[in-house]
């Protein structure tokens, strides 16, 4: 593998081209994807398109000049009427990317993937195959107020028939990318906005990460954190501080948050016998609940001291800088609740 | 319209009327969860679109889909197992009357939600266009869905991308409990066409033959790249909603109840020489007995094993 330095967007733009220049059945789909739709003078005089936008944040910017319009599709600002469309189209044989612009407008787009995609296969007894990746943005910290910035992922996560992955970083964005498109299943490929910039060794090649594998960023005895897509960050500055205080911190970066891997995660608490679990989601019926759910119920005789969950606040996501950076689960907030579970190892 | 298709159609007439029979007796014996909807009124609108269509072409459905199902080449008595919850249904049992399908044949679900065809319908389409085969897509809907806001992100969405997809509506006058003239704003659903850029066309769903023009001419139109078609067939469901609604809001006086395509197919074909009498009685006749092996069938058939509970989620 030829490794180089790339971007999280890049990436994932790198990872769609890929997909789709393997694969003429893989379409992408939604609200400006590329943009300017029967602009002339976005038209060049060799007949290839130029995008207006290549998607809101620049992800899919290039496509449609490679792939043409037919397998770049814009569409109106209709979620119900296009994410439907992808559903009928992954039934009958392409491999649609649809775009969910902000995993906030998810009540545009529930009952397609709700009671369409996610239960054809199963109420059609095994009969009906649904390669459907949806891409969409989650996450606070970029200023985007309360309807284009909570995290939604678990709320996806809870349905039969949809897998969720949260890339944490490029090499697993582009890999996971890569993976959610070959699955025959509905995948939600749910991105962190606030970390687009971030940089990371990516292989130039075609590769895929495994959906439903966690992955262990840090080893370590003392202590499990595991942690959801930005947070795992977070969770390795704990890590480091803790470590001055002779604390051995094990980081663990989910990658997949449904179906989420049950193995990797109770292995390393029979390890630790300690749990601390990240989640930017809002504190209740989410993943990290359903994590310390069954990390309860499994390695129950192996901890030795109560599972403590980091989420946002039970509140909407505010908008004032100072306030969002309170929402954001953050470094103090995680040494806070671990400290009733590792003050007797401290130096 | 000719002998071999007026044969097929009144052939698949037939077998839907005495199909919802059976259920609707069936269903009273308590042998049936749940609930089902039923077709027996509108089956000039099934037979009319499919006697057009085969297997590589795609129908959406809805609450009220034996028909459509039975029409677009469904295997009745693995039909008739799925309805009664058994384990050589459809769905091996796990979808039921709501949610009967067969996407090898084409058909791609009744579907549970109201307004859950169009975009699946569109997305269909889609596969055709961009894999540039020659088929079509047809979504079959109510006049209640029509009211849904995703009849309106369908149809602008198909006809912005000239998709090959026909719209009909089955106009049975009740969504639910509720009557058309009172839920719509508009008069017909067909008018609404024309803020879409497409034809809208408005036929007669009790007559066979005006269904079968109409659906013609939409899918040379959609074949052409001309993209989708509105066609409305004023219709009438003969039972409730579901088995067990009292229909009250059905008043005695109503002329609908009077209306039947079947009888009136048959006159019509044995008329223009499709059908001789004798045909239409053989067909007849066999009917009560496709459909009675299909009961049979359903009736013998295990329950499904407690094992497929957990199977086919993922792929």
């Amino acid at each position: 593998m030829t490794m180089r330095k790339i971007s999280y967007m890049n990436a994932i733009t790198e990872a769609m081209d890929m997909a789709m220049d393997k694969d003429d059945k893989v379409i992408l789909i939604g609200t400006d994807v590329a943009g300017g739709a029967d602009v002339d003078h976005l038209v060049q005089d060799d007949g290839v398109h130029e995008d207006a936008f290549g998607g809101v944040f620049g992800l899919s910017k290039g496509l449609v000049g490679k792939y043409g319009r037919e397998r770049v599709i814009d569409t109106p600002i209709a979620e119900h009427g296009y994410f439907s469309t992808a559903v009928g189209a992954a039934a009958t044989g392409l491999r649609p990317i649809s775009e969910l612009m902000f995993n906030d407008f998810v009540g545009f787009v529930l009952d397609p993937i709700l009671n369409q995609g996610a239960k054809m296969r199963y109420m059609f007894g095994g009969k009906a195959k649904i390669p459907l990746t949806v891409r969409t943005v989650h996450g606070a910290g970029v200023g985007a107020a309360a309807q284009h910035s909570q995290t939604l992922y678990g709320m996806f996560g809870a349905i039969p028939g949809v897998k969720v992955v949260v890339p944490s970083n490029p090499y697993d964005a582009k890999g996971l990318m890569l993976a959610a498109v070959e699955e025959d299943n509905l995948v939600v490929f749910s991105e962190d906005k606030a970390i687009y910039g971030i940089k990371g060794e990516v292989p130039e090649e075609y590769y895929t990460v495994e959906i439903g594998k966690a992955r262990v960023a840090r080893e370590g005895h003392d202590l499990s954190i595991v942690a959801i897509g930005k947070m795992v960050q977070v969770a390795e500055e704990v890590a480091e501080q803790l470590e001055k205080e002779n604390v051995s911190v094990e980081v663990i970066d989910l990658r997949t948050v449904a179906p989420w891997d049950q193995e990797t995660v109770i292995e390393s608490v029979k390890k630790t016998g300690r749990l601390v679990v990240m989640d930017e989601a809002n504190p209740h019926n989410n993943t990290a609940t359903d994590i310390a759910s069954v990390v309860a119920d499994k390695a129950f005789d192996y901890l030795d001291g109560p599972i403590k969950t980091v989420c946002a606040p039970n509140t909407p996501v505010p908008f004032a800088r100072n306030l969002e950076q309170a929402y954001i689960p953050d470094a103090s907030k995680v040494l806070d609740v671990a400290d009733e579970l590792i003050f007797d190892l401290k130096k | 319209m000719n002998k071999e298709k007026a044969l097929w159609i009144y052939q698949k007439m037939n077998e839907i009327r005495h199909f919802e029979e059976e259920v609707r007796r069936i269903f009273a014996k308590g042998e049936i969860p749940g609930f089902v909807h039923l077709y027996a009124g509108e089956e000039a609108v099934a037979t009319g679109v499919m006697a057009l269509l085969d297997d590589g072409d795609y129908i959406t459905s809805t609450h009220r889909g034996h028909g459509h199902a039975i029409a677009k080449g469904c295997d009745i008595k693995r039909m008739m197992a799925e309805i009664m919850g058994k384990k050589d249904g459809l769905g091996g049992g796990k979808g039921g009357s709501m949610h009967v399908a067969d996407v090898e044949k084409g058909m791609l679900g009744a579907n549970g939600i109201v307004g859950g065809g169009f975009g699946l319908a569109s997305g269909a389409a889609l596969t055709i266009k961009t894999l540039k085969q020659e088929h079509v897509a047809v979504c079959f809907f109510g006049d209640g869905a029509a009211n849904e806001g995703v009849f309106h992100e369908g149809l602008n969405l198909a006809s912005i991308l000239d998709l090959p997809v026909v719209f009909v509506c089955e106009n049975n006058q009740f969504g639910e409990g509720t009557p058309h003239s009172y839920a719509s704003a508009s008069e017909t659903i067909s008018e609404r066409a024309v803020v879409y850029d497409m034809p809208g066309v408005r036929v007669d769903g009790m007559k066979v033959t005006e269904v079968y023009d109409a659906t013609r001419e939409a899918i040379e139109r959609a074949k052409k790249g001309e993209g989708p078609t509105l066609i409305e067939c004023d219709t009438y469901r003969h039972y409730g909603h579901f088995e067990g609604d009292e229909e009250k809001y059905k008043s005695d006086d109503d002329m609908n109840r009077d209306r039947d395509p079947i009888p009136e197919f048959r006159e019509k074909a044995i008329e223009k020489g499709w059908l001789t009498k004798k045909q239409a009685d053989e067909i007849e006749e066999q009917a009560v007995k496709t459909i009675k092996t299909a009961v049979e069938f359903a009736g013998s058939s295990p329950l499904p094993d407690l094992e497929s509970l957990h199977e086919d989620v993922f792929a």
